[in-house]
C-alpha cells in the first residue's frame, strides 16, 4: 500500500512539474498552471464571474475551478493546504486561523464586496413589512418559542411562521446569528435549513405566512416572487438596496464578502495574476452579479498592499 | 367412494362466465392502467424537460464551457468529463469484475465462504451511492491522495458499479453451456485455455451488455462526486486523470441551483443531452444482445 501509494505521488507531482514547465519568468504573457478556489455559496457568484473572464483574458492558458461547500467547509480545505483562494461570507474564526498557521499557511483577507442580508417574506404576508432586530432575535434565538406571527407583535394575524434559513455550514448562517442574536451560531434548528438558495427562495415562495434569510442577490434576482423585510436598528425602518447597503445604513445585517488568499500561492504567477485581475475588475463585475462593490480607492489599496502585486 | 352423476356434478358446476369474464377484464384495466400511469409520468417528465430546455439545445451549447451569462453557457466540460469518467471507470471496473466472476463461476469451490462473498455482492449491489462517495473521500481523495481529480471520481464509480458488473458477467458466464467446457477439456485444454478459448468468448456479449448498463448508471450518479468534492465552476475540459472535473448531472445540479430560470432551462437542455447519452448507450447494448444472439442462433 505504502509503495502504491509513493508510485501516485510520484506521477502527481510528474503532472504538476509537467504543467509548471510551460511557465516563464517573464512577467504575465505565458501564464499557466491551475487556481483553485472554494467556499461560500454566497461569495461563488464574483469568483465565478471572475473565474469566467479570467479563463477568457487569458485564453485558457491558466485553469480556475470554483467549488462550493461553505465558508466553513472552505476554510477546511484552505486550512488543509487543498485551495489557493478561500471565499468567505465573514471573517476568519480564530480557531481557523489557528488550524491555518499549524499547517504553515498564512491567509491574506481581502474585501471585496459587500451585502445585504436580506430577510424575505412570501408577497401574500402583508404585515411583516418592516421589523426590530429585537423582533427577529425572539423568532430565530435558540429555543425560541414562538411559532404565530401574532405571538411576534399583537397586531399581527394568528398564522404559523414558517422558517427558512441557511445550514450551519454558511457563513450566512453565521452572520446572521451574530448580528441578530449576538453570537455566532445560536439559532433555534426547527427551521427548513438548505445550503442551497434557491431551495430557501423556492420555500418561502410556496409558503404564505413564511419568513426566511439569505444574501441580496438571491434576492434581487427573485424579488418579482418575494419581498424583503424592511429592518428597523432603531433609527426607523431601513429595506435593502444597493444605497444603503453600500453606505451602511442597512443595519446591522450589511455585511463584507471576503477572499482569502494563500500568501504562498502569492507568490505563484498565475494566483498574482488572478488576484490582481480580481480586484482590478471587481468594480465591474461584482454589481452584475448582484452585490455592492466597495467605493472610493478601496481596490487599489487593497492592491497596493499585496506584498510582490504593488505597481 | 362416490361416483359423480354427470348430472348432479352439472347441477354444482356455476359456470357464472359473465362474472368470471368481467374479473378478467376488470384485471386487464388494472393492468393497463399502471402501464399507463408509469408512460404518463415519463412522458410528463419528458415533455416538461423538453419544453424547458429544446430551444438551448444547439451545437453553441454543446460546444461552449458553462458560465454566469444563460446565452453565453455551454456543457464542453460537463460532456468531456463524463467521457473521462465513463472509460477511466469502465478501464477500472471491467478487469476487476469479470476476474472476480471468471474466479467465482470457473475456480472458486461452491462452500459456505463463497457463498458469503456471493451473498455480499448482492447486498453491496443495493448500498445507497452516498455511502460509496463517502468512502471514496476517505480512501482515494485522503489517503491515496489522489485529490478530486477525474481518478478520484472514477475509481469511486467504479466501486459502486462493480457488484454490477460482477453479477451480470456471473449470469453471463453461466449461461455458457457445460458441453463447452467439457469439449474443451475432453481434448486436453487446461482451465486457462478454456476459459480463455471458449467460455470468454461466449459470454463476452453478455458481459459487455452488462458492463454497458452498468455505465449508463454510473453516467447519472451525481451524490458519491458532489461528496469527493466535485461540485464546481470549471470551464476547461480535463487533459490527464489528475484533472479537477465537472460532468453532466453536477452541471444540472450547478444550474438548478442558481436563481435565474434561463439557468433552470439549461439544466433542461443538459438533461436531455444526458438522456441521449443515455439512450445511445442502452441502444448499443441491445444491438450487441441481439447479435449475440444471432449468431448463436445460426
Amino acid at each position: 500500500m505504502k509503495a502504491l501509494k509513493l508510485t501516485i505521488a510520484v506521477l502527481v507531482f510528474a503532472a504538476c512539474g509537467g504543467a509548471d514547465a510551460g511557465d516563464t519568468e517573464a512577467g504575465d504573457e505565458t501564464l499557466s498552471g491551475m487556481v483553485t478556489i472554494d467556499g461560500s455559496s454566497t461569495v461563488f457568484p464574483i469568483s465565478e464571474a471572475m473565474a469566467e473572464e479570467f479563463q477568457i483574458a487569458q485564453d485558457g492558458a491558466v485553469r480556475v475551478t470554483v467549488g462550493i461547500s461553505g465558508t466553513g467547509g472552505g476554510f477546511k480545505k484552505f486550512c488543509g493546504g487543498e485551495t489557493d483562494i478561500s471565499d468567505a461570507s465573514r471573517s476568519i474564526k480564530d480557531s481557523e486561523l489557528e488550524l491555518c498557521r499549524e499547517n504553515g499557511i498564512e491567509p491574506i483577507e481581502l474585501n471585496v464586496a459587500w451585502d445585504g442580508l436580506t430577510v424575505v417574506r412570501n408577497p401574500a404576508n402583508d404585515w411583516a413589512t418592516c421589523m426590530t432586530v429585537d423582533e427577529l432575535k425572539r423568532i430565530w434565538q435558540p429555543g425560541s418559542t414562538i411559532t404565530s406571527w401574532n405571538q411576534v407583535r399583537d397586531s399581527w394575524p394568528d398564522e404559523e411562521i414558517v422558517l427558512y434559513g441557511p445550514d450551519t455550514d454558511s457563513g450566512t448562517f453565521d452572520y446572521f446569528t451574530e448580528a441578530i442574536a449576538g453570537e455566532s451560531g445560536a439559532s433555534r434548528d426547527d427551521y427548513t435549513a438548505s445550503a442551497d438558495d434557491n431551495v430557501l427562495v423556492v420555500g418561502v415562495t410556496g409558503d404564505a405566512p413564511s419568513l426566511g434569510y439569505f444574501g441580496f442577490a438571491y434576492y434581487e434576482e427573485s424579488s418579482d416572487r418575494l419581498e424583503s423585510v424592511a429592518v428597523d436598528n432603531g433609527n426607523g425602518c431601513v429595506s435593502p438596496t444597493r444605497q444603503t447597503i453600500e453606505d451602511g445604513s442597512y443595519a446591522p445585517l450589511s455585511r463584507p464578502m471576503f477572499i482569502y488568499v494563500k500568501e504562498q500561492s502569492l507568490q505563484r504567477p498565475e494566483v498574482a495574476a488572478f488576484v490582481r485581475f480580481y480586484l482590478e475588475n471587481a468594480p465591474v463585475l461584482v454589481p452584475e452579479v448582484g452585490y455592492v462593490p466597495l467605493g472610493g480607492s478601496a481596490y487599489t489599496d487593497a492592491l497596493a498592499s499585496l506584498p510582490g502585486l504593488a505597481d | 367412494m362416490s361416483v359423480s352423476l354427470p348430472g348432479a356434478g352439472q347441477e354444482r358446476f356455476r359456470p357464472r362466465l359473465a362474472r368470471r369474464h368481467r374479473t378478467g377484464r376488470i384485471f386487464r384495466y388494472l393492468c393497463l392502467a399502471s402501464i399507463a400511469f408509469s408512460v404518463a409520468v415519463l412522458i410528463a417528465l419528458l415533455v416538461d424537460v423538453a419544453v424547458d430546455g429544446l430551444r438551448w439545445l444547439s451545437l453553441d451549447f454543446l460546444t461552449r464551457y458553462p458560465s454566469r451569462i444563460p446565452a453565453r453557457a455551454g456543457i464542453k466540460s460537463a460532456i468531456l468529463g463524463s467521457l473521462w469518467m465513463m472509460g477511466l471507470t469502465a478501464a477500472m471496473s471491467f478487469p476487476l469484475g469479470v476476474g472476480a466472476a471468471i474466479y467465482l463461476e470457473e475456480y472458486s469451490k461452491k462452500n459456505r465462504l463463497t457463498g458469503l462473498i456471493q451473498t455480499n455482492i448482492a447486498n453491496l449491489a443495493g448500498v445507497p451511492s452516498i455511502v460509496y462517495g463517502i468512502l471514496g473521500l476517505a480512501i482515494f481523495v485522503r489517503y491515496l491522495g489522489f485529490g478530486r481529480s477525474v481518478l478520484a471520481g472514477a475509481a469511486t464509480l467504479a466501486l459502486l458499479v462493480l457488484p454490477v458488473v460482477i453479477i451480470s458477467a456471473q449470469e453471463a458466464i453461466r449461461a455458457v453451456p457445460t458441453s463447452l467446457r467439457e469439449a474443451a477439456y475432453g481434448v486436453g485444454a487446461t482451465r486457462w485455455q478454456t476459459v480463455r478459448h471458449h467460455v470468454l468468448p461466449v459470454a463476452m456479449p453478455g458481459i459487455l451488455t452488462g458492463m454497458i448498463l452498468s455505465l449508463s448508471r454510473a453516467i447519472g450518479e451525481t451524490a458519491p462526486l458532489i461528496m469527493i468534492g466535485a461540485l464546481t465552476f470549471i470551464a476547461f475540459p480535463p487533459t490527464s486523470p489528475m484533472d479537477p472535473f465537472t460532468v453532466l448531472p453536477i452541471q444540472i445540479f450547478n444550474w438548478t441551483a442558481k436563481p435565474q430560470a434561463e439557468f433552470h432551462e439549461l439544466a433542461a437542455g443538459a438533461i436531455i443531452v444526458l438522456l441521449v447519452v443515455l439512450l445511445l448507450m442502452n441502444a448499443s447494448a441491445i444491438v450487441m444482445r441481439n447479435r449475440y444472439r444471432a449468431r448463436r442462433d445460426q
